[in-house]
């Protein structure tokens, strides 16, 4: 059939029951993306004649004679459209998944149309925004800067690929040609704990175009966790690559490698396998229990289970003082059981590896990862090879929020590589995000406060138990850190903390924003604000009265004596201040009227460390190039948390240079030494810090040399050194040889980072319903490198907290399979679901990270469901135990019916 | 998504052609059909090539054929006397789908994917509209859309049928109506869709979906008072649960919306 795609005529025969994205894809039009192959994001939309369609459902057999246009056709970057130059002038993209089908889609848009933005705007999911930078782009506001030589630290300058995200030319992880690709569907376990008797490939095997059948049999023996660390012995080393026993409904039982993802499919639905049914635990509370099943006996100390035989991964248990006694002699004390739900990152993009043998037959994966250096050092250890035989790394990757620090497709991918010579490629579905990929840890918290008359806590205990599901990747992590500064931010002379991580044969959970910290301060936040109300004191007079200052020890789950965390700098106070004060000035929406509504308003507060413990590890290297260009080479991956517009800006700065001189080249283990990757908020304050120091060092180097040539006491400039009245441009610099400098920082000391949130909320009584009036978010990120990217993560963290207060929920059967396995029945926040929020930055400037800057991209999502949890509780005098704080939930708690699981019921 | 098992997309353009294997069934927009998995589809019927006229009037009717998009639905002018036509609108709005899906997806396809959350199934069963059946032998059956949705993605269809329009009585057209709708969040899928509708001789029919496996309707010869009304709702006990909203919920509201209606169209409080 002949079509046209951006004017262009084109001839191809698609198959039946092939959809338009595809044809488009396969035609290298990469710019159309796929965010859930199932009508529901938008990230897919295209014109078809004019009119905006979702190109993932739009059966290509009535493409004859059609016109279609994607994002490229609308413009270029020599000749963009208003609205991809809005785009770029509004910072309205993070990770730039999203943006195509939101740019396609605002085209086609009156300007009336602009003051119905939510409703027109329903079918385009942005996981990373919070939408009001991209209401702000299709309105043509502008919310950056240029800055001028020397000062792009502190100013909103733009992302470098931004008019490349916006006019569909940066390439993501799978968006390449790559000629003669195999692709791989795997066979996932119809049982949640089951070991495989037999299997009977050959039927798959002899279908034409399958190239390989994996099994167990295939499998390296070697085990090793999906959840990476800089040490690898931070997990537990419990997963093989294909194990002939399934933990959980969904893991891997074969993979089928063939010359379409089609044929991978059916080759899939062929393979005949025997299956022993075992006892199987969905409840982490009876997981642990003597006599329940268990996932990983078999396991020896190698392994680093906390104990294989009773499920548990890991436990923690500390105390200082005495609670008991405290408690007893407490004026006032507050005591309640919190439950946190499953949550999807829900990133656009999927988990996707492409991987193929180079010239020198080196293993070469590019893969959608936070994490390439270590991805490649634990294949390495899998499959036994040496370092310089593997190279990892990542384009532009379609958002992470921790769900890219595992190890999910790249082990298949290398497998399938090296066992078939030839390019591979694994692309998982969303169905596969909710099914098989980590999950964020569900939780039951319990917290028992104790405070004086005049508010001073005398008792602070938490008891938290965590599903880890079928494997530990994380466990252990997110299990300490949720018991960290979560508590450490409040002094008290007696603390106990209780914590367990369990397996059950539940679908792994895994690292998500914030790693764990929010669940137990969604619980520590409620009880404190619980106090207050208890005591007649005002929340924010209360977290006043009892928040460390600088002096205090930090305490969490154990008192470390020789910690390196440290107060590099300390806005808590401001966080406070800023958000009363906002909360105070009566801004905001006004209320509805009825009788049903009641109006309240609560906050809630955070701290976090801002980088994780025990060395993170960032090698990077600068280099001036002829014509005054620096080419920067860093490990970190870029996947919306704006790094690489951060990093551009400490080397301009520190070579007095403007940000559109330097280029970078990254997260890839061909660059630089080594990067521990971009988690734990590491972006800025370890890579950047290390090239910060890299790029202070060329300065030097350039004066230095500027002086070797009879032109002292230079100063660096735009184009070169100027010495007196002489200017020695760059390329006289390098006449005498490379200027590289290198810098490394190892992530230690560290310091503390703080959050505030306040809502002011309606909650209509009669229905559940909650209507955010006011949103308020004070951060303390120190000296605040780029203000508008800051805003964006703050608005970003929110958003995602909001959709974790009040709707997301990945819900399980009870027996390990999961019922909303599609954005359709996961409500990640549409634009009509997100208010803007006040964002208000402290002034602090920390001693440790880069010119004074604290990380900040976990953080503002750990503040926001307590904060409207109280706001909930304030309104209608009963508090919410549980997440989400669903229509129906509140709806049950306001009618007093008992809350607990509604849509099992 | 591309549909794997699918061998053969037939595009027929007139009664005469349209045939069904096993393994067959018909496409309409294509919305729904590539939006899931379809096991054990081998072949798909596209009806979208028959070139049925997508709106008419007649002097009964207004006939809206199966195929018609709903955009092209939503954008359907108000005539003379129309007082329930805000009920398009509100039905259209009540999808999860955006403006973009309704440019492809058909009221047709709506209806025959047999959602709880399906408005058009809502709109068309609280205006008492009549679905326009294609038997397998060449003929037509009629039957009122309200029963033809019999469950959750069921329907009275046989295997081969199809269903070819919907018509929707002009008078009930001119009747009064009150519209209600919850979801979990503001833009949702639907929770419970509760639409009143007066008729000229004082009659109540009370349209509840959604919230309920199928449509189910409430029929009272004149506005009911608060108590006869709570307790028709009340006969209702199968109230619908998924991730869009727990049953006891689904029921209170309905319970909670059916009064507001009766209180907006005129019943005393
Ligand atoms: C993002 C998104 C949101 C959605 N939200 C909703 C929602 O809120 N509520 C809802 O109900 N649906 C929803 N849908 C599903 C679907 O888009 C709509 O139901 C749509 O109206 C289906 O129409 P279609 O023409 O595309 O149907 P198709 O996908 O073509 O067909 C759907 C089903 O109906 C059958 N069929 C179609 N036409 C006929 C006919 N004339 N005779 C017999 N059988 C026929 C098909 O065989 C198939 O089984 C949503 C879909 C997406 C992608
Ligand atoms: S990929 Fe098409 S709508 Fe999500
Ligand atoms: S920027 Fe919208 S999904 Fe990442």
């Amino acid at each position: 059939m002949k079509f046209e795609i951006n004017g262009e005529s084109v001839e191809t025969t698609p198959l039946p029951g092939q959809v338009l994205r595809t044809v488009l894809r396969g035609l290298d039009h990469f710019e159309v993306k796929k965010g859930c192959d199932a009508g529901d994001c938008g990230a897919c939309s295209v014109l078809v004649g004019g009119e905006p369609v979702h190109s993932c459902i739009y059966p290509a057999h009535r493409l004859e004679g059609a016109q279609v246009t994607t994002v490229q056709g609308l413009g270029t970057p020599e000749h963009p459209h208003p609205l991809q130059q809005s785009f770029v002038d509004a910072a309205g993209f993070q990770c730039g998944f999203c943006t195509a089908g939101m740019i396609v889609t605002a085209s086609t848009f009156t300007e009336e149309d602009k003051d119905d933005l939510p409703r027109l705007m329903k079918g385009n999911i942005c996981r990373c925004t919070g939408y009001r930078s991209i209401k702000d782009a299709i309105c043509g506001v502008t919310n950056t800067d240029h800055a001028a030589a020397g000062q792009a630290a502190g100013s909103s300058v733009r992302a470098p690929a931004g008019m490349r995200i916006a006019t569909g030319r940066e390439e993501y992880t799978l968006d390449l040609k790559t000629t003669s690709l195999l692709h791989l569907a795997i066979l996932g376990s119809p049982h949640a704990h089951a070991r495989i008797l037999s299997i009977d490939t050959s039927a798959a095997e002899a279908m034409e175009g399958v190239q390989l059948v994996l099994t167990h049999l295939d499998s390296p023996g070697v085990l090793f966790s999906t959840g990476r660390h800089e040490h690898r012995t931070d997990d537990p080393d419990d997963t093989l690559v294909m194990d002939p026993v399934l933990r959980f409904r969904g893991q891997r039982v074969a993979a089928v490698v063939a010359d379409t993802v089609a044929l991978a499919q059916l080759a899939v639905k062929v393979i005949a396998v025997e299956y022993e049914v075992l006892p199987a635990v969905f409840d982490p509370d009876v997981a642990r229990a003597p006599g329940a099943p268990q996932l990983h006996a078999e396991k020896g100390e190698e392994s680093r289970i906390g104990d294989p035989t009773r499920n548990t991964v890991a436990e923690a248990h500390g105390h200082i003082g005495d609670v008991e006694a405290a408690l007893e002699a407490s004026a006032a004390t507050v005591s309640g059981t919190w439950t946190t739900q499953r949550i999807s990152h829900a990133a656009l993009e999927t988990h996707g590896t492409r991987g193929w043998l180079d010239k020198e037959g080196r293993l070469v994966l590019r893969t959608s990862s936070q994490v390439p250096y270590l991805v490649r050092d634990e294949l390495c250890h899998i499959f036994g090879l040496e370092r310089d035989t593997v190279r990892v790394f990542a384009a532009r990757v379609g958002g992470g929020f921790g769900g890219k620090q595992e190890l999910l497709t790249e082990d298949l991918v290398a497998l399938a590589v090296l066992r078939t010579g030839r390019a591979v490629q694994y692309e998982l579905t969303r169905e596969d995000q909710f099914r098989i990929v980590p999950v964020r840890h569900p939780m039951r918290i319990n917290v028992t406060l104790g405070a004086s008359s005049d508010g001073v806590l005398t008792a602070f205990s938490v008891d938290q138990l965590m599903d880890a599901g079928a494997y530990g990747n994380h466990s252990i992590g997110v299990m300490f850190h949720s018991i960290g500064e979560s508590i450490a931010l409040y002094r008290c002379a007696n603390k106990r903390v209780d914590a367990q991580s369990v397996y059950t044969n539940n679908p792994p959970s895994g690292a998500f924003r914030g790693y764990g910290l929010g669940q137990v301060i969604f619980a520590v936040e409620s009880a404190m604000d619980e106090l207050a109300r208890t005591l007649g004191i005002d929340p924010f007079e209360m977290r006043r009265i009892n928040t460390i200052v600088p002096g205090d020890p930090m305490i969490g789950h154990a008192v470390e004596e020789e910690s390196d965390l440290l107060y590099g700098s300390y806005g808590l106070d401001q966080c406070l201040d800023l958000v009363e004060t906002a909360l105070s000035s009566g801004r905001g929406l006004d209320a509805p009227t009825g009788p049903t509504w009641r109006v309240g308003s609560g906050m809630g507060l955070a701290m976090i460390a801002s980088m994780p413990p025990r060395g993170h590890f960032a090698d990077t290297t600068i280099a001036l190039q002829p014509g005054g260009r620096y080419d920067i080479g860093v490990g970190t991956a870029e996947f919306g948390n704006g790094t690489t517009t951060v990093h551009t800006q400490l080397a301009a700065s520190a070579l007095n240079t403007t940000v559109d001189r330097v280029s970078i080249r990254q997260s890839d283990t061909d660059i630089v030494g080594h990067d521990t990757g971009a988690f734990g908020s590491a972006g800025v304050v370890v890579a950047g810090k290390a090239l910060h120091a890299a790029s202070t060092s060329l300065n030097a180097l350039m004066v230095e040399r500027a002086a070797s040539l009879g032109f002292p006491d230079g100063v660096v400039e735009a184009d070169g050194v100027r010495s007196g009245d002489r200017l020695v441009t760059a390329a006289e610099l390098l006449e005498s040889g490379p200027l590289v400098a290198i810098g490394y920082h190892d992530g230690t000391p560290r310091t503390v980072a703080f959050n505030a949130h306040a809502f002011r909320v309606a909650v209509d009584t009669a229905s559940g319903e909650v209507r955010i009036l006011q949103s308020v978010q004070a951060a303390d990120a120190g000296n605040v490198l780029n203000p508008e990217q800051l805003r964006g993560q703050i608005e970003g963290g929110t958003a995602q907290a909001i959709g974790t207060a009040l709707y997301e929920e990945v819900i399980l059967d009870g027996e390990g399979t999961v019922l909303t396995a599609a954005f359709r029945n996961y409500h990640v926040p549409q634009m009509a679901d997100i208010p803007d929020t006040e964002v208000f930055f402290a002034e602090t400037h920390d001693v440790t990270g880069p010119l004074g800057a604290k990380s900040m991209s976990e953080a503002p999502y750990n503040p926001v469901a307590p904060a409207l949890a109280n706001a909930i509780r304030d309104a209608i005098g009963t508090r919410p135990f549980e997440l989400p704080m669903s229509r129906d939930r509140l709806w049950r708690l306001t009618s007093g019916l008992p809350v607990r699981n509604p849509h099992l019921a | 998504m591309d549909l794997i098992t699918v061998r053969e997309i037939r595009v027929p353009r007139t009664r005469e052609e349209i045939s069904f294997a096993p393994g067959e069934i018909p496409l309409g927009g294509g919305t729904w059909l590539f939006s899931e998995v379809q096991e054990g589809i081998t072949g798909l019927v596209d009806l979208t090539g028959l070139g049925w006229q997508p709106i008419e009037v007649t002097d009964e009717n207004l006939v809206v054929a199966a195929t018609c998009t709903i955009a092209e639905f939503s954008r359907l002018p108000a005539q003379d006397g129309w007082t329930a036509h805000p009920l398009i609108s509100q039905c259209v709005n009540s999808l999860l789908a955006s403006f973009k899906i309704w440019n492809v997806a058909t009221v047709g396809g709506n209806i025959c994917t047999s959602l709880p959350a399906g408005p058009m199934i809502s709109l068309a069963a609280a205006l008492d509209a009549t679905a326009v059946i294609w038997t397998i032998d060449g003929h037509e059956r009629r039957m009122p859309i309200a029963s033809f949705v019999t469950g959750v993605r069921e329907n009275e269809l046989a295997p081969g049928e199809i269903l070819r329009a919907i018509e929707y009585p002009l008078e009930n057209l001119r009747s009064r109506t009150a519209f209600r709708r919850i979801a979990l969040s503001t833009l949702g899928r639907t929770g419970t869709l509760v639409i009143g509708r007066l008729d000229a001789d004082g009659s109540l029919v009370v349209t509840i979906s959604g919230g309920t496996y199928r449509p189910r309707q409430l029929r009272f010869d004149e506005l009911p008072d608060r108590g006869a009304l709570a307790s028709a709702v009340a006969s209702i006990h199968e109230w619908y649960s998924d991730a869009h909203g727990a049953p006891d919920w689904r029921h209170a509201m309905s319970a909670k919306f059916a009064e507001e209606i009766r209180i907006e169209l005129g019943g005393i409080a």
